[in-house]
């Protein structure tokens, strides 16, 4: 963003977020190949090296691989089985496939010289609009007009019901921007961090700090990648059961 | 909208994240990774996973209850040995009892017929030493009358006769 010549510093913190062909050098079109694209591919690669080839053997006694994805699977089917309950269970492939998407978006994302989907807003909009038209149809075809009673805190004085209502609703569209921009921000912020300090390594002075820096930020951000596909799906869960359960 | 020019807005410094033109292209191929990743997860990888897992926890179920069911086996074999153990002491000592009794009551029997046959050896003995014993008398007697009848013919001849002499010895021997 800043760009300073003197002394050597240059800062392009958002360089690493712009999304290019992958292939020449043309617009990006709907269908070019970019290297979104690409990371994209990268991760759904992960997943099925994870997933599928990893639990080739199918072993009573696991692999190392296979602990691991038996290790998520329980994680994520235990999350959605107590938070959306036993009915929630029928959607657990598409949070599984959200959790994945993100998690290892968000690590491959991690990597020097790496792209970031999830960094982009339009990716996690897409992920949190898909979320939240779901969850609506969901809560609608479940309970039918039941469902506003969501809105409707039976347990609150008669006279403030309106007002809750109202804020209520208000809560509810605000979810997939919160959801959205919580991810994306997050992983942007870090990644930026990340090459700002990059930036001050140039300097002899202060480089040893800065490379200091960058291995905190670098410590954080594997926490906050974990954390991050941890909290986005966990949401989901808890938006599932809000659409199942809207009486609660 | 897929084609407009791009390179532009991106390249000017601005956030990519806000460079609209980009988005089709994301949005697409998002769409495409999520369709791929949930069929390869719902078709292939979750229910594998989740039969290893049910299979699993079968095994360690039938595990578990066969490993129930062998300890009450071992418990029932532990008690038929102790039962049979009891059982084999109470026989031996059965046993040892009765050979006992056997025993005493040969040896009693043996005994019985050892003093039987004491006492009739001993009553024979008996026997025999009187009848030794009243000979010696007689003989004793008899060498007397003849000792007499001598000494009475050497010391008297011709005056006492034999039948004197005779009652003389009875008389005295019996006194």
């Amino acid at each position: 963003m800043a760009e300073s010549k003197d002394g050597g510093l240059v800062f392009k913190p958002m360089e690493q977020f712009e999304v290019a062909p992958l292939f020449g050098d043309g617009p990006v079109g709907m269908f070019t190949i970019t290297n979104s694209t690409m990371w994209m591919a990268l991760a759904v690669l992960a997943v099925v090296a994870l997933m599928v080839l990893g639990t080739r053997s199918r072993a009573i006694i696991p692999s190392r691989s296979q602990s691991i994805a038996e290790l998520v699977y329980g994680f994520i089917y235990q999350m959605v089985e107590d938070i959306a309950g036993k009915d929630g269970v029928k959607y657990f492939p598409y949070i599984m496939t959200l959790f994945l998407f993100i998690l290892f978006s968000n690590y491959l994302g991690l990597l020097p010289k790496a792209f970031t989907p999830t960094s982009h807003i339009a990716v996690t909009a897409v992920l949190a609009v898909g979320v939240f038209v779901a969850v609506t149809v969901i809560g609608f075809v479940k309970n039918g007009a039941g469902f506003l009673s969501l809105f409707w805190v039976s347990s609150a004085p008669l006279a403030l019901r309106p007002i809750l209502a109202l804020i209520e609703v208000i809560s509810y569209f605000v979810r997939p921007v919160s959801h959205s921009i919580r991810l994306a921000g997050n992983m942007m912020a870090g990644h930026a961090v990340i090459k700002v300090f990059a930036g001050f390594a140039a300097l002899l002075a202060i480089s040893p700090l800065a490379i200091l820096a960058i291995t905190a930020m670098y410590g954080l951000e594997m926490l906050v990648a974990g954390i991050q596909a941890y909290v986005f799906t966990i949401l989901t869960c808890v938006y599932l059961k809000d659409a199942l359960h809207p009486h609660h | 909208m897929a084609d407009t020019p791009t390179e532009g807005a991106a390249s000017s410094g601005g956030m990519p994240q806000l460079d609209f033109s980009t988005f089709p292209n994301q949005i697409f191929w998002l769409v495409v990774t999520l369709i791929v990743i949930y069929f390869v997860l719902s078709r292939v990888a979750l229910p594998r996973i989740g039969s290893v897992l049910a299979e699993r926890s079968g095994t360690i179920t039938n595990d578990i209850a066969a490993a129930e069911d062998l300890k009450q086996k071992a418990v029932e074999a532990e008690e038929a040995y102790n039962k049979a153990l009891a059982d084999a002491r109470a026989e031996a000592s059965r046993i040892v009892d009765e050979t006992k009794a056997e025993i005493q009551s040969g040896l009693d029997a043996a005994i019985a017929e050892a003093d039987a046959e004491i006492a009739a050896r001993a009553a024979e003995g008996e026997k025999a030493i009187a009848a030794i014993r009243d000979s010696a008398k007689d003989d004793a007697a008899a060498v007397a009358k003849d000792i007499a009848k001598d000494i009475v013919a050497a010391v008297a001849p011709g005056k006492i006769d034999a039948k004197s002499v005779t009652a003389a010895v009875a008389a005295k021997v019996k006194g």
